[in-house]
């Protein structure tokens, strides 16, 4: 089982941080930090197994993570799951969050958070692996996009329209349109400005 | 009037704008505010946005309880947009201490039936996340019912929330086990893998599962053989050129699982095993993944003998990959192998010990509990080389464990004593501070019972002690064995060590060294105090310095030091005569096991008790007593009093200067001396030839009543020119009608050869009453002291 997926950048800073299994707030930020001071004291080129943390459960729960650029990805996980298979896992994921975002990168991560834990979900589920065939997630968090837009254009309209009627620069506009023989009279819209 | 309220966006650039920890606390503080107003004037639109932006600052560790009911009024919302983040905030937010969780259990209902696939699967993935034990069970039928949709998206997702509920109502088992042999038929590898979890969720929770799904082995073995033929191919699945890992792990996992001590199922995998573990391409981490599996499963299960060997040698083979991973994970292999099959594993013994010399921390921490694992009689001289080169270089945290592994490996395969006395020395010297509180009192104990080995261990130690005197391990031993084996130091030479010619100057020069460095734990003290005094009936020449020594530490701050240099000196001064006989040398002491404890405790509480006794002897027997607890205190670890013990025992004995001599058939009569209400109490004398002024009484406490006797405690006392001591009784309970009686042993050392007088004093439990008599024995016969 997954305990945990953390994802933090060069200098500790959290990009993504979800429990699979619950901890009071203080410690899970304790999490995080220690997590990021241990992994931090890694070299590139050992690997990339690390005993848990004391916080996290102790002896049965190991430390798996890896380095892309600026990001750790790294997941908390017990016994039961095998090593390799989660190094694996994690490909998937960032494999997955480069099609969604097309060539992602930190600021992706930063600026549409809620995004990736939405795809996350895709991937995995109550600490237990759900899908690996990027394909089916892709596609998943595609039509649930969707499915978002099309309600958001209908309760957003009347949003819009407002805001349109804002952007209009009313004193610009003038008092009467002469197009060669109408003459329109506009009125005066100032008090919605 | 549309509330200006920033999108999540702008807040984080804003958050990142922000230059230092407390600008960035004002930014979210201000926000945070205009979030808790926003909820409280209720605007329903942006209420999706507010949320979002207070899961964002929460992720930053600021507090987000406030949004806790907004989560349920966006899960309650019919729009997707608002379901999602709320669903998402009550798993970030909400648990199960909280009883707002609840409340969203109606919504989960109404959400999983709703017929919309993503906001079913929304419902159930939070409810696999946080659902408690409550919500589960009222939501176990519409998860089953969803079990059986055609989606497979949702199917997917409702076996694996099946797993969940399982661990949280584990008598939902029998809800979610029927349909699983059908799930089995599944061509979607979601659900396939999700089903593969159930089924192992299931068999590890209940035996009688266990036995159930054993029936489906041929049926997975066919599922396995599909994935890995190139027909089963699975362009869409493949990681790295290998058809689904993922799944085919899992399969493996639960073969394991069904095929462990079952001779028929292990049978019918052989096969596909040996085929996987052949076939796998393993150039890439995701073959790597799969053999690896394949190799734990074969090594659990009743496998073919070949298929064992073939399993070993390919955790071997990985064992000289490059990539550190694979290593590893062949280590950790390895590592669950060798209790089962120690010698296949032994034989890549040395490519383990190679691996002791990683830098990388996580593979050395491996090697070394490999490696400590693997030592066996045959190998224990180059093993312990190895580790002991490993000490030297390891990280500080490994110390400790390689330390006392060396030591236990010492302890159960050393060749020759002189080899064990080596590398515990080695040991101490090189991280004496790492090592278990009782190195030090095994290694005294060894020593002791060395008795060849003395002169070898004393110019051995005192050679390490003169280099260095900060391990403390180290210089307690050291101090200790100088002590007691002085003398071989200075004697002159010893055939195993190099002629090392010691002063007597130079020797009391270190030992006065540690007494006075500010390095040595008190406890050091102590010993090094002792050896010092044991050193003057060891040392030729005269005491001075010794004395001057003792007697500066009388007025010591510490009040444990101060004590010891008091009776010390006491020693010098009033009682020299008796001051060799007390240092003499300790015999052998025992491995201490709890009863040679209790008795020694006994004896000393029955000689503690003569105090109040109101006999002439007691000023006698008090300083004999804390004479006893001086003598106690060097070989005594604070912490381990338990093996050191019986030396109290063993030391009375040479107190007197006595030999333990065998009981001769006694020529003086028997004594009756007390009866009371079946308890019957007799004496029985032997004068041992050997030793005119001793007389051994054994008392005997034989009780004829139907009522046992409990408590029993008998203690003596003499006139003052006598000396008493008390062995350990046999025991404290005389059993009723004839049972085995109790019997204690009296040494009685008369040197003027005055008349013997005796008076006992019983105490013990008898008929439910507490009884204490204070008799003086009469009518001794004239022989027991003439």
């Amino acid at each position: 089982m997954i305990q945990a997926i953390l994802v933090f950048n060069n200098h500790g800073k959290p990009r993504l941080v979800r429990f699979y299994q619950r901890f009071p707030e203080e410690i899970q930020q304790q999490i995080v930090r220690e997590t990021f001071h241990l992994v931090l004291k890694r070299d590139d080129n050992i690997c990339n197994f690390l005993e848990g943390g004391s916080l996290i459960g102790g002896s049965d729960y190991k430390l798996i993570y890896r380095h892309y650029a600026t990001l750790y990805f790294v997941f908390c996980v017990d016994s039961s799951e095998s090593e390799l298979g989660i190094l694996d896992l994690i490909q998937v994921f960032v494999e997955t969050l480069d099609k969604c975002f097309e060539n992602v990168c930190e600021l992706d991560l930063i600026f549409h958070m809620d995004k990736v834990h939405y795809i996350l979900q895709e991937v995995v589920m109550g600490g237990m692996v759900l899908e690996t065939n990027m394909n089916e997630i892709v596609a998943q968090i595609e039509a649930q996009n969707r499915l978002e837009k099309s309600e958001g254009g209908l309760s957003a309209a009347p949003a819009r329209a407002v805001s349109a009627v804002k952007n209009i620069n009313l004193p610009e506009m003038p008092r009467n349109i002469n197009i060669g023989d109408l003459s329109i009279k506009v009125p005066n819209l100032s008090q919605f400005v | 009037m549309v509330m200006s309220s920033l999108k999540l966006q702008d807040l984080i650039e804003e958050i990142r704008g922000a230059k230092t920890q407390a600008q960035e606390r004002e930014v979210i503080q201000k926000e945070c505010a205009h979030i808790r107003a926003s909820f409280r004037d209720g605007d329903p639109l942006h209420r999706h946005r507010q949320l979002a932006k207070l899961l964002y600052v929460h992720m930053l560790g600021y507090p987000a309880h406030f949004g806790q009911m907004e989560c349920l009024k966006l899960i309650a919302s019919p729009r997707f947009i608002d379901k999602r983040v709320g669903y998402l905030g009550a798993m970030l937010l909400l648990d199960e201490r909280q009883d707002a969780h609840l409340l969203i259990t109606n919504s989960i209902k109404n959400d999983l039936s709703q017929g919309i696939q993503a906001v079913q699967g929304l419902a159930l993935c939070t409810l696999s996340t946080m659902g408690s034990a409550e919500m589960c069970r009222d939501l176990a039928t519409e998860v089953e019912k969803l079990l059986l949709e055609r989606s497979p998206y949702l199917r997917k997702k409702a076996v694996l929330t099946a797993v969940h509920m399982i661990r949280k109502v584990p008598e939902l088992s029998d809800t979610f086990l029927p349909v699983c042999a059908k799930l089995l038929h599944e061509r979607h590898h979601g659900v396939l893998l999700g089903t593969i979890t159930l089924i192992t969720e299931l068999c590890e929770r209940s035996p009688a599962a266990l036995k159930h799904f054993r029936k489906v082995v041929p049926q997975l073995v066919q599922i396995l053989r599909t994935l890995v033929s190139t027909t089963g191919y699975s362009a869409e699945h493949s990681i790295s050129g290998v058809s689904d890992p993922f799944l085919q792990v899992q399969i493996l996992r639960l073969l394991r699982i069904l095929g462990r001590n079952h001779e028929e199922s292990s049978e019918s995998m052989n096969d596909l095993l040996a085929q996987v573990a052949t076939n796998t391409d393993t150039s890439r981490n995701a073959g790597s993944a799969v053999l690896f599996e394949t190799v734990l499963t074969i090594v659990d299960i009743r496998s073919a003998a070949g298929l064992r060997v073939l399993a070993v040698n390919i955790l071997g083979r990985f064992l000289l990959n490059s990539d550190k991973n694979i290593r590893y994970v062949a280590l950790t292999s390895l590592l669950r192998l060798v209790q089962s099959d120690h010698s296949a594993v032994q034989r890549h013994r040395p490519t383990v010990v190679e691996c002791l010399r990683e830098p990388d921390a996580s593979l050395s921490r491996r090697a070394l509990e490999l490696s400590l694992a693997l030592v066996n009689s045959s190998n224990v001289r180059a093993m312990t080389q190895e580790l002991q080169g490993f000490l030297e270089t390891c990280p500080l945290d490994l110390r400790a464990d390689c330390a006392s592994g060396i030591l236990l490996a010492a302890e159960r395969f050393a060749p020759t004593k002189r080899w064990h006395i080596d590398t515990i020395l080695r040991v101490l010297t090189m991280a004496g501070t790492h090592v278990r509180d009782d190195a030090v009192a095994n290694l005294t104990q060894l020593i002791g019972g060395a008795q060849e080995l003395h002169a070898y261990s004393v110019r051995r130690l005192y050679s390490a002690l003169a280099q260095d005197i900060s391990q403390q391990p180290l210089v307690q031993v050291a101090a200790w064995c100088i002590g007691e084996y002085g003398d071989l130091l200075l004697e002159g030479s010893c055939e195993e060590t190099e002629p090392l010619q010691v002063e007597e100057e130079e020797v009391l020069a270190l030992l006065e060294r540690v007494l006075q460095s500010h390095m040595s734990l008190p406890a050091t003290r102590g010993y090094a105090l002792t050896a010092l005094m044991k050193l003057s009936t060891r040392l030729r020449g005269d005491n001075n310095r010794i004395r001057q020594v003792v007697s500066i530490y009388g007025s010591c701050l510490d009040v444990e030091l101060q004590q010891r240099a008091v009776e010390y000196n006491t020693l010098f001064r009033k009682y020299d005569h008796m001051r060799a006989a007390i240092l003499e040398k300790m015999p052998l002491v025992e491995r201490g096991g709890p009863q040679a404890d209790e008795e020694v405790k006994e004896s000393q509480e029955a000689t503690r008790l003569l105090e109040p006794a109101p006999v002439p002897t007691e000023p006698q027997a008090s300083k004999l007593l804390d004479l006893l607890d001086l003598l106690d205190g060097p070989s005594e670890d604070s912490q381990q009093p338990a093996p050191v013990d019986p030396s109290a025992e063993g030391t009375l004995i040479h107190l007197l200067d006595l030999p333990c001599a065998p009981l001769a058939p006694a020529p003086i009569p028997n004594l009756k001396v007390f009866e009371r209400e079946g308890l019957q109490l007799n004496l029985s004398f032997v004068r041992p030839p050997g030793t005119p002024t001793l007389l051994v009484i054994t008392v005997t406490a034989t009780n004829a009543s139907e009522g046992d006797v409990t408590h029993f405690i008998c203690q003596a006392a003499v006139p003052k020119s006598f000396q008493l001591q008390l062995q350990a009784p046999s025991g404290d309970t005389v059993p009723a009608q004839g049972g085995l009686p109790v019997t204690q042993v009296l040494r009685v050392l008369n040197p003027n050869k005055a008349p013997l007088r005796l008076k006992l004093r019983l105490t013990y439990n008898h008929y439910g009453q507490s009884v204490q008599e204070v008799f003086e024995v009469n009518n001794l016969p004239v022989e027991t002291w003439q």
